[in-house]
């Protein structure tokens, strides 16, 4: 990552324009050819540095389900249950985290309905309760880091 | 929901990610049958009725060097809420901040925000920052450091390709303080 990477970052989590040549415009706003714009990103995407080029959607407008749910696992078998949550292909995000309920997923479903399938095949399959927290309201969705 | 079989599958095309070639969006309509134009104009109508919330880079922030992310919780009396959470919302350092229900008596928290920070010393330094400034002293709140991460995939609404296996990626979350 040098600083030509960063400014791409930087400009491109705040969008990107819907034209013909978009890669040659934003190039152009940062300085650098298009060519060059496009092999650093395919560079930050292979270095795992982006994990996506593309569209964030807005989940329920989709007719998808989307949800944060949260677990308590005991400490030894925290792997084993990681594991079997894991592999449903409907967990986007999991983290470990430093309470007692210490495993928070983000699961995100075909249809609203599966929302709660999935979370029962989970409460099955861990033999762990499930605390289901979908989103009420929104105040802010940036997640952008400056860098 | 409102979305023709056309835009489900322009969803599904660029769900993954767009190309990365001089004319993306030329390279998306001839996947699906649409002309350059038309999958323009249907990007845009679906970003200006916020089916897609925005189009860009996502960043691993793990890897960017934010290796502290904290998510706060808050138990806002019901009333308070969305004053607080707009408040909350705007700080600069508050990366995402949702209400989201109670399970009483275990868990009494109503509101969430994430905060990232390159460090716990930053993370901390910053929720200190946020109870100043958004008059939350009197608020109970906890902090929930993250110990590892073990998934981190683009959600996928619309299965347009064969499923790929679950991940097993695991990655520690070391470089803070314990």
């Amino acid at each position: 990552m040098d600083a030509r990477d960063t400014a791409i970052i930087n400009q491109l989590q705040g969008g990107f324009p819907i034209t013909e040549r978009p890669y040659a415009e934003v190039a152009k706003t940062l300085e650098i050819t298009e060519k060059e714009l496009i092999e650093r990103l395919e560079n930050l995407l292979a270095k795992g540095i982006l994990s996506r080029f593309g569209p964030m959607y807005h989940a329920e407008r989709l007719g998808g389900g989307l949800t944060l749910a949260a677990l308590h696992v005991a400490d030894e078998g925290f792997d084993r249950v990681a594991e079997q949550v894991n592999r449903f292909p409907e967990v986007a995000h999991n983290y470990q985290r430093e309470h007692h309920l210490n495993m928070w997923f983000v699961l995100a479903t075909e249809t609203p309905a599966r929302i709660d399938e999935v979370l029962a095949e989970i409460e099955q399959k861990t033999g762990c309760r499930v605390y289901n927290v979908p989103k009420i309201e929104e105040f802010f969705v940036g997640l952008r880091f400056e860098l | 929901m409102g979305l023709t079989a056309r835009d489900q599958q322009l969803v599904a095309a660029i769900q993954s990610g767009l190309p990365l070639v001089s004319r993306p969006f030329a390279d998306i309509g001839a996947r699906i049958g649409l002309s350059e134009n038309e999958t323009i104009e249907r990007i845009q109508a679906l970003l200006t009725d916020g089916t897609i919330k925005r189009l860009g880079v996502v960043v691993r922030h793990h890897e960017l060097g934010y290796r502290a992310n904290a998510m706060t919780v808050w138990n806002i009396p019901d009333d308070q809420v969305d004053e607080l959470g707009r408040r909350i919302g705007a700080v600069d350092f508050v990366t995402l901040c949702y209400r989201r229900p109670r399970h009483l008596p275990d868990w009494p928290y109503n509101l969430f925000a994430m905060i990232h920070g390159q460090n716990r010393t930053a993370v901390l330094h910053n929720i200190e920052s946020l109870i100043e400034r958004c008059g939350l002293k009197t608020i109970q709140h906890e902090v929930l450091f993250s110990r590892r991460r073990f998934k981190q995939c683009g959600a996928r609404y619309i299965d347009a390709s064969p499923r790929q296996p679950a991940e097993g990626r695991m990655h520690s979350q070391s470089g803070g303080p314990p």
